[in-house]
């Protein structure tokens, strides 16, 4: 009998031969209590006895006008359930080495790349000690990994060819390369001063992080993803990555979070760029603050000129705090928080209020739930 | 115009579900899209469409079900159904909404023939 739908033995080593690969065996062996009453292939178990019909005893456990039920497969499967896993293990990855990782999102033009080398420039100078890598995103060129490169940072470039965004098995590629190239130089330095680590596992491979890393792994460290510049299908990937930011220039208007909301809802921050050009441009900025936080109540906000320095402290102080070593600099800024960028006080400390008593009573049913159910009867 | 990336994963887990399965080709195919998900259903079809010849998705009817969006209120405290990210709440107006339906993005089942 065949152990798909409960056919004949013939059926199913027709269909074996045919295929040339074994038939699954999964779930399906109750099908067994059939082999004394071999049906039709489309039609239901017969009872032998009463002469019963159950349309339900094959291993789809349903009757399919015109199909053989035998043939109905639940799959069940998130679509980007291969890109998700890898991601996973990106962040499981960026986790055991120390690394923090952003994924820095926008469309075409907003200054991603300015504000970077910007951004390594400005950490140089404040935390001589912190690696920070970039893996750049781009359909042709090498030209903004070259741009990362002249400050003196790690990068290495993704060409996606016609692709519109970066995926996460790019992403693990392009970390097995700048791990690979920086790791040989640290390496060589860790031998000056006579320490032993043996770090021999090949990237990109699947491995456990079970083994001890070296010493350099613990500190913590920077990687910049730059992705392909595109307002829309960047959302929907994830890399692995700690948090998407949004980066958004004064010279594209307004308006851009609700018309690319699942851009504007996937980030934790948005970046405004280019803010000195603000007296030469029509951008209301408090509107499209709001708009932004229509499609993301809790979205943090910071304005920024990448050219000028403007608002540069407080990326800094974001990236700090993310880092987890926060304000051990003399800039004199306090808190740093609530100063000329907006972290949302008003609007999101509503919210925070209000998923807070939310939680609270979520809390209250689930006790009651669990209290009920474990009442005996 | 990432439904192409889309359909691609679509094809890869039906080759792998025929890896497991034994199976030479799709009859039918549904899936699941939440309203909320970031994919515009006509393109996600078009790109199926596109990529089907030639692979065990030729000829397969291709049904996309379009799950409502819902969200959370935190204006008023109840579940609110929302069409797109950015709609305020149907009852109170408020923009706080914390989407908790809608975001699917699955492949359902499919019903496959041997030959």
């Amino acid at each position: 009998m065949c152990v798909v739908c409960g056919c004949s033995q013939t059926r199913r080593n027709e269909a074996s031969a045919q295929l040339n690969k074994p038939l699954t065996q999964a779930g399906t062996q109750t099908t067994s209590a059939a082999v004394d009453a071999p049906v039709p292939e489309t039609g239901p178990r017969i009872d032998p006895r009463s002469g019963d019909l159950d349309y339900g005893a094959g291993a789809a456990r349903v009757s399919v006008p015109g199909l053989s039920q035998a043939r109905a497969i639940k799959l069940e499967h998130d679509i980007l359930g291969a890109n998700d896993r890898i991601a996973a293990h990106n962040r499981e990855h960026f986790a055991a080495h120390g690394v923090l990782a952003l994924n820095l999102v926008s469309s075409p033009g907003s200054g991603k790349t300015t504000l970077l080398c910007a951004t390594i420039e400005a950490l140089r100078q404040r935390h001589p000690a912190l690696p920070v890598a970039v893996i750049e995103g781009d359909q042709q060129t090498a030209f903004d990994a070259e741009r990362i490169r002249a400050t003196g940072a790690p990068a290495i470039q993704i060409n996606t060819g016609k692709g519109c965004h970066l995926d996460a098995p790019m992403v693990a590629a392009a970390f097995a390369q700048l791990h690979k190239h920086s790791h040989e130089q640290r390496h060589a330095h860790v031998h000056e001063h006579g320490h032993d680590h043996g770090h021999q596992h090949a990237h990109g491979v699947r491995h456990s992080h079970a083994h001890a890393h070296g010493h350099e792994h613990t500190a913590p460290s920077l990687l910049f993803i730059e992705n392909v510049g595109n307002l829309v299908c960047p959302a929907l990937w994830d890399l692995g990555e700690r948090a998407k930011v949004a980066i958004l220039s004064v010279t594209e208007g307004e308006d851009k979070p609700l018309k690319y909301p699942d851009m504007f809802a996937a980030a934790r921050l948005m970046i405004l760029n280019k803010i000195d050009l603000l007296p030469h441009v029509q951008f209301d900025v408090a509107r499209c603050i709001e708009l932004a936080r229509r499609v993301n109540p809790s979205i943090e906000v910071l304005q920024v000129s990448a050219t000028t320095g403007a608002g540069l402290d407080d990326w800094l102080h974001w990236l700090e705090h993310e880092l987890g070593h926060d304000h051990d600099h003399d800039h004199g800024h306090g808190h740093g928080h609530g100063h000329g960028h907006e972290r949302g006080a008003g609007h999101s400390h509503a919210s925070e209020q209000a998923l807070r008593e939310r939680v609270a009573q979520l809390e209250a049913e689930l006790a009651q739930l669990r209290h009920t159910a474990a009442a005996p009867g | 115009m990432h439904e192409a990336s889309l359909a691609g994963g679509v094809l890869q887990l039906v080759d792998d579900c025929a890896q497991r399965e034994g199976f030479a080709r799709v009859l039918e195919l549904r899936l699941e899209v939440g309203q909320l998900a970031g994919v515009d259903v006509a393109a996600l079809r078009f790109a199926l469409d596109c990529i089907a010849p030639g692979t065990r998705l030729d000829g397969a009817r291709i049904e996309l079900i379009e799950t409502p969006g819902q969200a959370w209120c935190l204006g008023c405290n109840s579940r609110v159904p929302i069409a797109q990210r950015g709609d305020p709440c149907p009852a109170c107006s408020s923009y706080l909404l914390e989407p908790t339906g809608g975001m699917e993005l699955r492949v359902l089942d499919l019903q496959v023939s041997d030959d």
